[in-house]
């Protein structure tokens, strides 16, 4: 380990700067009393805030995002737990390759995968709307799911299950009583970043969603329009102080018990 | 029969992987992969009308891509401001991993964590801040003209390659971050030590030692900052103006208001086409040199 370096430290210091303070100009401008967004301030408002009571598209796109959040969510974390188990688990040919294509959707440039799934959704005589949204929103989200799954099971003591199994419990039993209680912080951790990667995303929404807007779609709408702009600051701010909570929410319960179970079973864990 | 096929699976382990793998392999194979195949067909259609596309096979597409001179322009804009990019997030980042990876020693899990919260605010709101930054009447510029510095607003700040370039260093920040951190991490600090008790100095260290054995993380980065940037279309339709306009504008134009999807479908095939050459090309050249290392 080195000693001290105070060049480092600063120029450290500066990037977290350079990181944090775009994104704070939004709750900034929200308060304030101007069409602008520009310095100085002139005065403090929370009437940007008492506005978005009143849009009733915005409370359907919020509701939209919602809706497509928790099922893109849920369905993700499912296909990759049983994913993450099987890479975890298992030595097996073709795990690379298999590896790759699940990571895939995550890689390759937005813009083709929601451009590929308009193409077939319109072939196929479907209507646009929030079900092929909710579709690549699954897609884009499972290899994310798995990453933080596979960190999770990575390093468990697989023969708990075995000794489990050995005592006379089922398959599903085994996964109840055994496994589900061990991977739960992971899972959990898994289905709110999900979610809160579903309800950001917009390049898919903007491509799939047909009339049924989403609320990153509401929030591209109006900013066009510069009078409607403190608004959208103000719901800015909202997603924003959302957001990070449910992120470091995930992030304190994907480390959660991981030091306790160490000295219990024994199990090496990622990271 | 039924019998023998349960012992069979009890004692195979590929089996049991493949069938735990067989969701996500579908899901991958029903939304992505047919849906890329598709794509590629249109790309080799005509679009004849507003609704109507003739079916019978051509690389006429093709063709026009490259006789457009505007396509290829903003392939090669997307291309190089994607480099410019994944360089600049790389070179501006790397301090900051090498920092937290040899000099914090209490908590660097909470500064990692720090460092890829903003990352998790939505994509189009943080565009959107840089908005307010660079914009005419933006913070710069409102701050520059009330100090008494400036008369007229810095125009070349907005509506730019370099705002498009300055907001996605800034978006894809956490992407460079994180593989780098995991390989600096990752180094046996006495390594370094004994290169420096040998009698190498602090820079001869870094460009012998630390800088190769990090590469892996450095190649990590590159590919999963130059990808998606490559196809970006937020950040150039919000703050690009017409000098920072990207690919990815124009595929959304003929999937939109242009209507010739079989055009926007071979658009988006080259785009795919130049990640895949890319990535193939970092990967060799990284084997190579990892070779000429060890």
């Amino acid at each position: 380990m080195e000693q001290k370096n105070n060049t480092l430290l600063i120029y450290t210091l500066l990037y977290f700067a350079f990181l944090y303070i775009p994104v704070l100009f939004l709750p900034i401008f929200s308060f304030n009393d101007a069409n602008y967004m520009s310095f100085p301030l002139s005065g403090f408002t929370t009437e940007h805030y008492e506005e978005m009571w009143s849009k009733t598209n915005l409370h359907k796109a919020l509701w939209a995002s919602v809706k497509v959040g928790v099922v893109a969510s849920v369905v993700s974390t499912t296909i990759a737990l049983f994913a993450a188990k099987a890479f975890a688990r298992y030595k097996f040919r073709g795990q690379n390759i298999s590896y790759g294509a699940i990571m895939i959707p995550f890689l390759i440039p937005e813009i083709i995968l929601a451009v590929a799934i308009l193409v077939i959704w319109l072939s196929l005589g479907f209507k646009l709307g929030l079900v092929p949204v909710t579709l690549g929103h699954i897609l884009f989200c499972t290899p994310f799911a798995m990453l933080i799954l596979i960190a999770r099971i990575e390093g468990f003591d697989f023969s708990l299950e075995e000794a489990s199994r050995d005592l006379g419990e089922n398959a599903w039993g085994t996964f109840y009583r055994v496994s589900l209680p061990l991977y739960l912080p992971g899972i959990i951790a898994a289905l709110l970043l999900s979610f809160i990667i579903s309800f950001d995303e917009f390049v898919l929404a903007f491509f799939l969603t047909g009339s049924d807007a989403t609320l990153p779609m509401y929030m591209w709408a109006q900013m066009r329009f510069i009078q409607k702009l403190p608004h959208v600051l103000a719901l800015g701010a909202v997603i924003i102080v959302f957001t990070t909570f449910i992120v470091l929410l995930a992030f304190w319960l994907r480390n959660l018990g991981q030091g306790k179970e160490k000295v219990e079973f024994g199990i090496k864990i990622h990271e | 029969m039924l019998q023998a096929w349960k012992s069979f699976y009890a004692r195979s382990d590929p089996a049991k992987a493949y069938s735990l793998l067989s969701p996500a392999l579908i899901l991958v194979t029903l939304a992505m992969l047919v849906p890329l195949v598709l794509m590629l067909s249109f790309s080799f259609f005509t679009q004849v009308s507003f609704t109507e596309i003739d079916y019978s096979f051509t690389i006429q597409r093709y063709i026009d891509f490259f006789q457009k001179n505007l396509l290829v322009s903003l392939l090669i804009k997307s291309v190089k401001i994607s480099f410019i990019v994944t360089f600049v997030t790389l070179l501006t980042a790397y301090p900051v991993c090498y920092y937290i990876a040899f000099y914090v020693k209490k908590n660097k899990m909470l500064w990692l964590v720090l460092l890829t919260l903003p990352f998790w605010t939505s994509y189009l709101l943080r565009v959107f801040s840089w908005k307010i930054i660079l914009g005419t009447k933006g913070v710069i510029n409102s701050s520059l003209i009330n100090a008494g510095l400036l008369n007229e607003p810095l125009t070349f700040l907005m509506y730019s390659e370099t705002a498009v370039i300055i907001t996605l260093t800034h978006a894809w920040a956490a992407f460079a971050l994180l593989p780098l951190y995991v390989s600096l991490e990752k180094i046996d600090f006495s390594l370094i030590e004994a290169a420096r008790d040998l009698g190498l100095s602090r820079l001869e260290t870094f460009w012998k030692i630390t800088l190769p054995l990090s590469l892996p993380g450095i190649i990590g980065a590159i590919l999963i900052i130059f990808i998606p940037t490559v196809g970006d279309y937020v950040t150039p339709a919000l703050l690009g103006g017409t000098d920072g306009r990207m690919l990815s504008n124009m595929i959304q134009a003929y999937f939109g208001k242009v209507n010739n999807i079989p055009l926007g479908a071979a658009s988006a095939t080259i785009m795919l086409l130049t990640v895949a050459i890319v990535t193939m090309v970092v990967s060799y050249t990284t084997k190579q040199l990892s070779q000429r290392i060890s």
